[in-house]
């Protein structure tokens, strides 16, 4: 399997199931199940912020390829939610806004129905180490 | 709801919580509680790692616990049970979790409006005075109306 679409073990407990869509962009995709519930009757924000980091991650490897293989350190992510996550299956892809040499800049959304309307979105900053 | 039972008794709720849905997947346990504040402790699982070359957890779980942890400190601080609902929570990352440590999560509720409560945490993996996380995060009611504390 290419590499970009290998899922940690925390992903695997979790669920999720990775793929491309069809302009090509991985996407993440967790199922409604208790595991991940908060509230009754809604997905549990940190299942939702786990989801868009996981996806955050994988969308960095990608782009950096199979050659550059710098160790990704998270420095933060901000999760936002802007809308109840509801039982039905979640879907979450990230956008790299900056590549540089030392730091990348990513944001990820959360959507059930509609890319238009997230459940909830996340910025995250991390710090390619190549020494 | 209104205000907390004259016998309700926190650490049942919180016992509670942590063994349903999410939590319950990941571990989440109760450790202590006072005025305002809640702390969670999350067991090291192998299941949890984000990678097995490093054995590191990953930071889901984490912000996980850091939601619940704070979450908590609002009710224990308005003394009573509301529905809210996270509006959002941003995690720095001071340094990786040690492999096989238990992280332990302190959240803290420091100010409440009509509307929005404000928290603050902290995790560590062994030495509260290294914590390997901060976080911050605002809450809102989806029942406002309740005590401004």
């Amino acid at each position: 399997m290419a590499r970009d679409l290998m899922l940690s073990p925390y992903a695997q407990t979790m669920g999720f199931t990775a793929s491309r869509d069809e302009a090509g962009r991985l996407v993440l995709t967790m199922d409604y199940s208790q595991d991940v519930r908060g509230r009754p009757g809604f997905v549990h924000g940190g299942a939702l912020a786990g989801l868009m980091e996981t996806i955050a991650y994988m969308t960095l490897s990608d782009a950096l390829g199979e050659e550059d293989r710098p160790q990704l350190k998270p420095v933060n992510v901000t999760a936002t939610y802007m809308r109840g996550a509801v039982e039905a299956p979640t879907h979450a892809r990230a956008t790299i806004e900056r590549l540089g040499r030392r730091v990348a800049n990513i944001e990820a959304i959360a959507w059930q129905d509609d890319p238009a309307k997230p459940v909830a979105m996340a910025q995250m900053n991390v710090m390619l180490d190549r020494s | 709801m209104a205000q907390f039972a004259p016998d309700f008794d926190p650490v049942t709720f919180i016992k509670m919580l942590a063994n349903n849905g999410h939590n319950r997947l990941i571990g989440t346990r109760y450790r202590a509680h006072g005025d305002g504040w809640c702390e969670l402790e999350l067991p090291y699982k192998a299941e949890l790692v984000s990678d097995p070359a490093t054995g590191i957890l990953a930071s889901g779980p984490i912000f996980t616990m850091m939601d619940m942890v704070t979450s908590m400190s609002i009710w224990l601080k308005r003394k009573m049970f509301e529905p809210q609902a996270t509006l959002d929570l941003r995690i720095d990352y001071l340094r990786p979790a040690k492999p096989g440590n238990a992280v332990i999560g302190h959240g803290e509720c420091y100010h409440v409006t009509k509307s929005i409560a404000f928290v603050r945490g902290t995790a560590h993996d062994g030495d509260p005075d290294r914590p390997i996380a901060h976080v911050a995060g605002t809450y809102f009611f989806t029942n406002p109306g309740g005590p401004v504390v």
